[in-house]
């Protein structure tokens, strides 16, 4: 098989998530993603495992790979008990390794995944951080979220949570030595050098699109072309 | 049907959960958005049934969330795992139960990797010395909080001061259960029923007196997808696959809505308000939504907490008229205010959605 297929297959999740599928479909008819967008996991997995790698490249650069919601709804249905779901992030993973996401419109949001989330895990111990999470961004949150903003504290408090307060509890302040501990496990495992590769590659094309990071970010944030959508 | 091979896929799902003695991991998601209900929890468990659930500063995320959207490698969420389960055996436990759906799917395909490939596991347990200096080891069992609740759900009912049941009618209160993908679809072994046949949540209701309500898409995923919310762009996904769940449960007139996942519960509330606020379509009584509640406010509503103690409201759909059919009086005035009873005004109003 060639370099592309060999690089996959030393991924785990995708010796864990592809044994020998048989192309019924199932994986499309249940997903989510399929329903809404151009997508169709069947086609995936078996591009994957015919090793062809012209093709395989077409989808490290494309869209169609960032369509999934990993809800893994494809594994409970598949009667070789496949993962296309884990073929999926094992695509995703060598994208990004191999700097060809930032060539797709859904790829490139990596940047801004990488910059607020890593940020949040890395500057608080959290995925989702509430001072993180404001209305202006997230007006679906609601009335009462834009309530809860204004009153982040006072509302907390109210609730028992324990935001940037020492000891346990809900939102504490996670402890200097432990964030120091994530960081080394960043460095260590691949996630620093990721975080890195991303941001480079988002600050080129910013540049090549003549944008500021600002306006490169909103453009990422906000706009989405509607080829994507599986219109019926 | 037959009757013996329905018994046979059951005993398949039968879920072994400890009865006490658990370190405690807490939930992104839940405690940003229903702090509360990890506040329940606790005071259920420790404070009501007297287990010993213990909590400590130092966990930290899983990581899940940044390993679905694709941010972090698969080792790097790997060895933050085999964090947490080092700091669960440093403090003298054995049993593990996480708040977070996402996480007990990352919990359970970690240690499933482990098993395949020893070599891994191996490789994971150097680079937890080498970043943390922490023995590496391994949970006995791994459960979800809803699990522990489910365990605990006779004696809940045990102590109740209200049960599911409409005061007005008589009849039990008709509830939708959406259970998080993440808990059982990709190793329906770890969850209690499986992926076909869910029970956790189910036990609960049936269990307090509720009816649980059957509807085509009952299974179908609330359309969190990660990165399909997160990014403004991309959340079309997410409200189009909450729309079609309460498209198809929208027949049933479900009282309410019970969730395991804390994610799905924030969009399955929140959802309601937007398909609302934007298409004039509401899903509940009178131009009202459906309640969305967690386990644990359902939990703790069934043994008599005040309901403004559970957080209940930071719902964007508002529940006032389940209390009402439940029986369970509330403090209006008393809603909105600080811990110190300081007032802190009232969230707006839909435009749409009657609250």
């Amino acid at each position: 098989m060639g370099m592309l297929y060999d690089k996959l297959m030393q991924d785990y999740r995708l010796r864990e998530g592809l044994n020998a599928c048989i192309n019924c479909g199932t994986c499309t008819a249940v997903c989510p993603a399929a329903e809404f967008y151009k997508y169709d996991p069947r086609r995936i997995v078996d591009i994957v495992q015919s090793g062809d790698e012209e093709k395989i490249e077409e989808l490290l650069r494309s869209d169609v790979i960032w369509y999934c919601g990993e809800c893994m709804s494809c594994l409970t249905r598949c009667p070789r008990k496949n993962a296309p779901g884990l073929v999926i992030m094992a695509l995703r993973s060598l994208s990004i390794d191999l700097g060809y996401f930032i060539e797709s419109e859904k790829g490139r949001q990596q940047y801004l995944l990488s910059r607020d989330i890593c940020g949040n895990v890395l500057n608080y111990g959290y995925c989702v951080y509430p001072r993180h999470f404001d209305y202006k961004s997230h007006p679906e949150a609601g009335r009462v979220w834009e309530w809860e903003e204004q009153h982040m504290d006072e509302v907390y408090e109210r609730l028992g949570a324990n935001l940037e307060g020492g000891g346990p509890g809900a939102l504490r302040k996670i402890p200097d030595e432990d964030l120091a501990q994530l960081k080394k496990i960043f460095d260590l495992t691949g996630a620093t050098k990721r975080m890195e590769t991303v941001k480079e590659a988002g600050r080129k094309k910013a540049e090549e699109l003549g944008l500021t990071e600002e306006e490169f970010s909103a453009m990422l944030y906000e706009q989405s072309s509607p080829k994507h959508l599986n219109r019926k | 049907m037959i009757y013996e091979g329905k018994q046979k896929i059951w005993s398949d799902y039968q879920k072994e959960i400890p009865d006490d003695h658990y370190y405690y991991v807490r939930s992104c998601i839940r405690q940003t958005f229903f702090p509360a209900s990890e506040g329940a929890l606790l005071k259920i468990t420790r404070g009501i049934l007297g287990r010993d659930v213990f909590e400590n500063e130092h966990h930290t995320t899983c990581g899940g969330i940044a390993y679905h959207t694709d941010t972090i490698p698969h080792e790097t969420v790997m060895t933050i795992v085999a964090r947490q389960f080092a700091l669960m055996h440093k403090h003298g436990y054995e049993n593990y139960v996480c708040s977070c759906i996402t996480s007990f799917g990352i919990y359970i395909e970690t240690l499933e990797t482990w098993r395949n490939f020893p070599e891994l596991e191996a490789k994971i347990a150097e680079n937890l010395k080498k970043t943390c200096n922490l023995e590496f080891a391994k949970p006995k069992f791994v459960v979800h909080t809803s699990d522990l609740i489910y365990k605990l759900r006779e004696e809940i009912a045990s102590k109740a001061k209200y049960k599911l049941v409409n005061v007005k009618t008589g009849q039990p209160l008709k509830v939708v259960e959406h259970i998080g993908c993440h808990y059982s679809k990709m190793f329906p072994s770890k969850g209690v029923g499986g992926a076909e046949y869910p029970y956790v949540l189910a036990g609960m209701v049936e269990a307090w007196g509720g009816e649980i309500v059957d509807y085509p898409e009952r299974r179908h995923c609330c359309g969190f997808g990660f990165r399909q919310y997160l990014i403004k762009a991309n959340r079309g996904y997410s409200l189009s696959n909450t729309h079609k769940k309460f498209e198809s449960m929208e027949p049933y007139e479900p009282d309410f809505i019970i969730t395991n996942c804390p994610g799905c519960a924030y969009f399955m509330d929140r959802w309601q308000y937007v398909i609302a606020e934007s298409q004039g379509k509401t899903y509940g009584e009178n131009g009202r939504g459906i309640p969305v509640l967690t386990y644990e406010e359902v939990a703790g509503l069934v043994l008599g907490f005040n309901p403004w103690d559970l957080g209940l409201q930071t719902h964007q759909v508002y529940v006032e008229p389940l209390l009402d059919k439940l029986g369970i009086p509330y403090e209006p005035a008393k809603k909105f205010l600080g811990a110190k009873g300081q007032d802190l005004g009232c969230p707006a109003l839909p435009t749409c959605l009657k609250v």
